[in-house]
């Protein structure tokens, strides 16, 4: 391998400083969501146990689900879900074979990027002002 | 014995049967279109309910519609969890630590089904004091 001249060619693969096309950090980002979005979920479980275990129980539960840090989590874990939802129907296109042109990929990717924090917000808008 | 041909026996199985990955990404597609349906009502569910005081709580989920969309997307979504975290498992840990992985996701669905279930249940059919 040493005598072989090699020029002055960059090193293949440099796989530490390659950055991610918008399409594998949105596939990436749909394994993180479905992840993330678990600690709302504990949440609401926690509350919903709390509500029928007892008065104490449901007054330390519902004290951290609408404490700041609950309410970042629950907000956090909603775009999650959203995320994760957008994601997932592009997943059923990919299946039938659509949107797999770099394009569309990259189309795809933006939209679910802001769609999700659009319908995060569309949700926190529609309870804020129920 | 069996008169189809063993193409016929294997065709439309995948690449090792229907207990495979094939299988597990048929059960991923399913719990999806699923879960499609059923995040933005249990959303619009538990989002109403947040700020009720206790006994709020209870009369809400006791009524057929919130208890029936909380208890289903629970429930399908952590059966939906599990096939997606194993798809992970399988791409980032092997021998050991892979196996370990693999019980506790389960172990932890399974908790979490019955937790909801349990609340769910108490709420629905009999009145909590």
């Amino acid at each position: 391998m040493g005598d072989i001249p090699r020029g002055n060619r960059p090193l293949s693969p440099h796989l530490s400083v390659y950055r991610l096309p918008l399409s594998a950090i949105t596939s990436i980002m749909t394994r993180i969501t479905g992840q993330s979005m678990l600690a709302g979920i504990l949440l609401i479980v926690w509350w919903l146990l709390a509500a029928v275990t007892g008065p104490d129980a449901f007054a330390a539960a519902d004290w951290v689900l609408r404490s700041w840090l609950g309410m970042l989590v629950l907000v956090m874990s909603l775009w999650s879900l959203w995320y994760h939802f957008l994601a997932g129907i592009r997943h059923l296109f990919y299946d039938a074979r659509l949107l797999l042109e770099i394009t569309e990929a990259r189309q795809a990717s933006k939209v679910i990027l802001v769609g999700s924090v659009v319908l995060t917000l569309l949700t926190l808008i529609l309870f804020v002002l129920a | 014995m069996r008169y189809i041909t063993p193409l016929k026996a294997a065709k439309g199985l995948g690449a090792a049967g229907p207990a495979s990955a094939t299988h597990r990404h048929w059960s991923l597609t399913v719990s999806s279109v699923a879960l499609a349906i059923l995040t933005p009502a249990f959303i619009l569910v538990v989002g109403s309910a947040i700020g009720l005081p206790r006994a709020g709580v209870l009369t809400y989920f006791a009524q057929p519609y919130p208890a029936i969309v909380t208890a289903l997307f629970l429930i399908v979504g952590m059966l939906h969890f599990i096939n997606g975290t194993r798809i992970m498992i399988d791409d980032y840990l092997d021998h050991t630590e892979r196996k370990v992985a693999i019980i506790l996701s389960q172990l932890f669905a399974w908790a979490v089904i019955a937790a909801a279930v349990y609340a769910l249940a108490r709420m629905a059919l009999s009145p909590v004091v």
